[in-house]
């Protein structure tokens, strides 16, 4: 076979960094998950209030990132951001907070979706049973609120994981910024270059997000009722 | 530093052109997903051999990839292997790659929410495989899956500002440009949100009503 | 009801024999032979899991069989014989739970087979289902959807549904089993109705008044086979068998 070009990438060298870009890129997903995760909680519960005002400002802001795309988002934070402050933005610092404000709101809702799912009468039922408030909460509430929030909420790792490609637009260094690099480095020795590296990134995700939206169908399949 | 109104009004018809070519992009990849995701929600339903595996592989692969990824391999990773295609057909084919995968699986939803007992009542009729599916068994499935594939349209018209990592002229890279050129960046970015609203909000008004009225509508006995 | 002229009773219009079906392994009906003539009523009792609906639902092809044959008009069903979308056209089938198509109005719903799988003519097949739906008291409600209607009416439209597609059997599986008790009447009368027209009629009930009444003859079913045969008044005065009688002894309090 002539030069299929893969040794590109086969390189020890051109591995190594493509192996710094994913950990930039899983970097940004972790901090973005676990931001989201924390606030998320917080934003569900307060989701649930009564306060119509409250509930009015809430629901703006989660149909806020329901319409308008999450790369517009980071656009507005990115250049906006860098008008208003002068300073060079850190497009990873951007990407982080859009990334977690997005992931609040669809973690709250799937926090709240869960809560609210509960029927009153498996409440009244635990009530029935003398069971105390503490213990209602404990036994019948949240095991059954964590079963329905789990696969959602696993299932919402794989989407922002495959969101964080998007930093790629405001300049961090991941994974697919670093095959840019390989790629045009060595545009005139190897023209093959950009099949192989592309393709290897296709994979690399696939190979994260697969196994990750596998175990939320397996959850929501086992715990379905 | 007042708002650049002047800017705007200049700038006006490269807006209304990059918003006509999202818009086209859109309407043309949600078709052409509508369309690859019905073939395969059906393919599942029918539980046809071999052609099932594939089917199954494929959506696995688009829905587990970031659509940013699938088009630098469709526009820059493809060509090398002799196969050269222009900025708007990747962009196309890549959505319904993507979309396709979403929509196969809101069909395959619908199609199985079609009861045991439905079926049994049209085939009591005598009605054979074709007309079972066309007159049982889509019109059902298609009412429980519009929710899922009303989402997955929004989802779609939403992923369309990925596609000018392509060297495509949408709403995305005009953006760009247009601060790179003249730092109006609140009037550029104002505009942008602005046009992203205007092709959406009626597209999610229109579907919460659509899912409304088919929720009031609700069949069942 | 043996007063009643039920045409030729010497034309067996459904001969099944030795027929056995199997789920994975469990043995649902073990061996079942049966003829029924024209114009026949046959009421099949049985306790519930004894394979009466798996035997109306292998005569009309929603269950396969993995023995025997069932002979329609002398004709075999299924593979090599009849093709079932034939079949069904003449042999109707009401459902426990009615199974109306619930995005059709109720004319659609009676008119799909006709229309669809008997490719008959507009004008006609319409003229039928209003007279149909007339004849049990329903016409008024044509243009509604099956879910303004309530379970006893539900249940009518659906022996009309059947009863267009002009079938020669009827089967009913268990057709008041899901009703409120006070929609059990109106559905039974329409059965008697068409008894007394001299329908051929297969039925599993479990309302035993109604047996009495309408049926020429008592299939009793234990454990996927036919325990007991005889004619209706027999059945109910004086079962010959330990297992009807235990049957029967379940549905009195004395």
């Amino acid at each position: 076979m002539p030069n299929s070009g893969i040794d590109a990438l086969l390189s020890v060298n051109n591995l190594t960094r493509l192996g710094q870009g994913l950990a930039v890129t899983l970097k940004l997903s972790i901090i973005s998950i676990a931001i989201s995760l924390a606030l998320g909680l917080i934003y569900g519960i307060a989701m649930t209030t009564k306060n119509k005002l409250l509930y009015g400002l809430l629901k703006l802001y989660l149909e806020a990132f329901r319409v308008i795309p999450l790369l517009v988002w980071l656009f507005l934070l990115f250049f906006g951001g860098a008008r208003a402050f002068g300073a060079d933005t850190d497009g990873f610092t951007a990407s982080v907070i859009v990334f977690s404000m997005w992931g609040t709101v669809e973690m709250g809702d799937i926090i709240r979706g869960a809560v609210q799912s509960i029927p009153a009468c498996q409440r009244l039922s635990a009530e029935a049973l003398g069971m105390t408030k503490a213990r209602i909460y404990r036994h019948v509430i949240i095991p059954q609120a964590v079963r329905r929030f789990t696969p959602a909420a696993i299932n919402l790792v794989t989407r922002m994981i495959k969101t964080s490609s998007l930093a790629v637009f405001v300049g961090v260094t991941e994974i697919l910024r670093v095959g840019k690099q390989i790629i045009e480095f060595n545009m005139m020795k190897n023209p093959m270059a950009s099949f192989w590296i592309y393709a290897f990134i296709f994979v690399v995700y696939f190979i994260i997000c697969y196994p990750v939206s596998r175990l939320s169908k397996r959850l929501e399949a086992k715990w379905e009722y | 530093m007042g708002f650049n109104w002047g800017f705007i009004v200049k700038f006006l018809p490269n807006y209304a052109a990059a918003v006509a070519l999202t818009v086209k992009l859109a309407v043309l990849g949600v078709s052409l997903s509508a369309v690859v995701g019905a073939v395969c929600g059906l393919v599942l339903y029918f539980k046809v051999k071999v052609v099932r595996t594939i089917v199954r592989g494929y959506i696995e692969l688009s829905r587990n990839t970031p659509l940013v990824i699938q088009l630098f391999f469709l526009y820059y990773g493809i060509p090398k292997l002799g196969l050269k295609l222009s900025g708007e057909a990747c962009a196309i084919i890549g959505l319904a790659f993507l979309g396709g995968g979403y929509m196969a699986e809101a069909f395959r939803g619908g199609l199985e929410s079609v009861s045991e007992a439905q079926l049994e009542s049209g085939l009591s009729v005598g009605l054979n495989a074709w007309q079972m599916t066309r007159f049982v068994i889509l019109p059902q499935a298609l009412s429980v899956a519009a929710p899922a594939l009303g989402a997955n349209c929004v989802f779609l018209i939403k992923e369309t500002s990925v596609v000018s990592v392509i060297a495509i002229q949408d709403v995305m890279s005009l953006t760009k440009e247009l601060i790179g050129m003249y730092y109006n960046t609140y009037e550029t970015l104002a505009i942008l949100v602005l046009c992203y609203s205007l092709i959406l909000i009626p597209v999610s008004l229109a579907f919460s009503l659509i899912e409304r009225r088919l929720r009031h509508a609700e069949f069942g006995d | 009801m043996g007063i009643l002229a039920r045409g030729d009773d010497s034309v067996e219009i459904l001969k099944i024999k030795g027929l056995k079906k199997t789920y994975g392994g469990k043995t649902v009906i073990n061996g079942v032979d049966l003829t029924i003539s024209r114009g026949e009523v046959a009421v099949v009792l049985g306790p519930s899991g004894c394979g009466k609906t798996t035997l109306l639902k292998c005569v009309n092809g929603l269950e396969s069989h993995q023995g025997g044959v069932i002979l329609f008009n002398g004709q075999p069903l299924g593979e090599g014989g009849l093709k079932w979308t034939l079949a069904r056209q003449k042999i109707g089938m009401v459902f426990q739970s009615y199974d109306l198509f619930p995005h059709m109005t109720v004319l659609s719903n009676v008119m799909l087979g006709p229309l669809r799988a008997q490719k008959r003519a507009k004008d006609e097949v319409y003229a039928q289902a209003l007279e149909l739906l007339d004849r049990v008291g329903l016409s008024d409600r044509r243009d509604d959807y099956p879910r303004q209607l309530s379970g006893g009416q539900k249940q009518r439209i659906a022996i009309v549904r059947a009863l267009c597609m002009n079938p020669e059997l009827m089967l009913f599986d268990e057709v008041t089993a899901s009703l409120d008790p006070e929609m059990v009447r109106e559905v039974l009368d329409v059965m008697m109705g068409l008894a007394k027209r001299g329908m051929t009629m297969l039925i599993v009930t479990h309302e035993m008044e109604f047996a009495k009444a309408a049926a020429d003859r008592i299939i009793f079913m234990d454990e996927g086979v036919i325990a007991e045969e005889s004619e209706a008044g027999d059945f109910f005065k004086s079962p010959r068998t330990e297992r009807a009688k235990r049957f029967l002894n379940t549905f009195y309090f004395d």
